[in-house]
């Protein structure tokens, strides 16, 4: 990229983002400080297996998500989540809940995406890494809150499957600038797995359920 | 040397003792942590990184004993605690792993790429073999040398130079890197360290722009990793986690390595480095 045009960027971006954080830095700085960063995004990072150099490139939402540190403008939210909304893509054949043993199995896995690992071996949902799910497994994390009785608390009519299958096909049409990736909406996760985690968190007869 | 390796084994082997209930477990972590402490396979990379500082190598078959790691040629004591800065001579900011990159091609006369890469090593087949880190059977000379350089810190309160605009750059830049999501999984470092007191299963996250966690976590690399039998550096750490970020692959020695360890030494200001220390 040429300098005036990552200068231009970087000045556009400022007067969008109106930049309230980080007072410490002047204008002048601030702008300096973008076409640093544009710049090592380009440089520093190189392809490998899988990881594309072009994973770097910003989505509207994530340049959003970064630029403003996860607290949004007034509005932004609302306009995120209104756009990642129209991305969910239901399954053709209308069934939401798969099989909650695969499930478990989709929910333990944090396979996928990294450049170690083989393209084509099926992603998991890592998602004993930011939840609690089942009482049964204690290794987990707590970034994420916790989804034990999670069905049992909201039973399992056709709008709570909706709800679940859309939140995991992609989180931030119900919370903009979720720590949750949108796991359908960038092809992590096939329709068919997360009707699986669909099932996990709903069937009433999964463990995180009993 | 075999030393590290069994005492690596037997350490990891002890680990399913650890009790199940889940409190406890974390407590037993924290426990077994100290214990590991009084005998930290890290003393033997620091002893292989002093010899190697004086040992003459290269092209130029010289030692490392006149490389200026920012208080003057051949100055070590403290040195570690007071990177990143910026270096008049190659007008970059460089941490400690980058600023031996310049003084082995600069004294030594090796090549940039070589310096770079892991070329000195010993036998052994490596893991992966373009890594600058050390893995099975394979001895990274740059992972030694960074041992013994941070060891001449510890004790020593961690104080990144912020005077020169070079350096105030780079802060600025690794903090915006920080907060940079992308990729398919949306990640950024601040999905993991922008909140206090959570955890990736049973690994505690330090939340970096809080001081107290960030110090402890600054001040702790590099480290021996148990889980891994292997030393650690502050450069391996920003690539793993770039890794598991699933962003394509952060290059070693590079300015957007260099300006994220500035902005996580600058989080850590004032506090008390103690490393190399010893990890999960």
């Amino acid at each position: 990229m040429q300098p005036k045009m990552i200068l231009a960027l970087a000045l556009s971006g400022i007067c969008v983002a109106g930049c309230a954080t980080r007072p410490s830095d002047s204008e002048a700085e601030r702008a300096v400080a973008e076409i640093a960063v544009a710049e090592m995004i380009e440089a520093s990072f190189k392809t490998r297996g899988q990881a594309a150099i072009d994973r770097l490139k910003q989505d509207d939402a994530q340049a959003l998500c970064s630029r403003h540190s996860g607290e949004l403008p007034k509005g932004a939210s609302e306009g995120i989540e209104k756009a990642q909304q129209a991305t969910i893509r239901y399954p053709s054949s209308g069934k939401l809940m798969g099989d909650w043993r695969e499930g478990e199995r989709i929910a333990q896995s944090g396979a996928g995406k990294q450049f170690t690992d083989a393209p084509t071996r099926p992603a998991g949902g890592s998602c004993y890494n930011c939840h609690q799910i089942s009482k049964q497994e204690l290794s987990f994390g707590t970034i994420g809150p916790s989804l034990y009785q999670f069905g049992r608390q909201r039973g399992a009519s056709e709008a709570i499957q909706k709800y679940t299958y859309g939140k995991i096909y992609n989180s931030e049409a119900f919370t903009a600038c979720s720590n949750m990736p949108r796991f359908g909406y960038n092809g992590v996760l096939t329709e068919e797995q997360i009707t699986h985690l669909v099932a996990l968190l709903l069937d009433p007869d999964s463990p995180v359920n009993k | 040397m075999r030393i590290d390796r069994v005492l690596a084994g037997v350490l990891v082997a002890m680990l399913p003792c650890l009790s199940p209930a889940q409190q406890d477990t974390l407590k037993e972590i924290d426990r077994y942590r100290q214990l590991l402490q009084e005998s930290n396979p890290a003393e033997l990379y620091e002893a292989r990184g002093e010899e190697l500082w004086k040992t003459r190598r290269g092209p130029k078959n010289a030692s490392l004993e006149r490389c200026d790691l920012g208080l003057g040629p051949g100055v070590v004591k403290g040195a570690y605690v007071r990177l990143p800065r910026h270096f008049g001579d190659t007008d970059r900011v460089q941490d400690a792993e980058s600023r031996l990159v310049t003084c082995m091609v600069t004294l030594q006369g090796f090549t940039l790429e070589e310096a770079k890469r892991n070329p000195f090593s010993g036998t052994g087949v490596p893991m992966i073999t373009t890594d600058p880190f050390s893995g099975v059977g394979q001895r990274s000379v740059m992972t030694d040398l960074i041992a013994w350089i941070a060891s001449q810190s510890r004790g020593m309160t961690i104080a990144p130079p912020m005077s020169h605009p070079k350096e105030r750059l780079a802060y600025q830049a690794g903090e915006r890197l920080f907060y940079y999501r992308a990729g398919p999984y949306d990640f950024g470092c601040v999905t993991c360290h922008g909140e206090e007191g959570k955890r990736i299963r049973l690994q505690n996250l330090p939340k970096m722009t809080n001081a107290k966690d960030a110090q402890r976590a600054f001040g702790t690399w590099p480290g021996y990793r148990v889980s891994e039998g292997e030393l650690r550096s502050m450069q391996w750490r920003m690539w793993e986690c770039v890794r598991q970020m699933r962003f394509p692959e952060l290059e070693f020695a590079s300015d957007a390595s260099i300006a994220l360890i500035t902005y996580l030494a600058k989080q850590a200001e004032g506090g008390t480095f103690d490393a190399p220390a010893i990890k999960r």
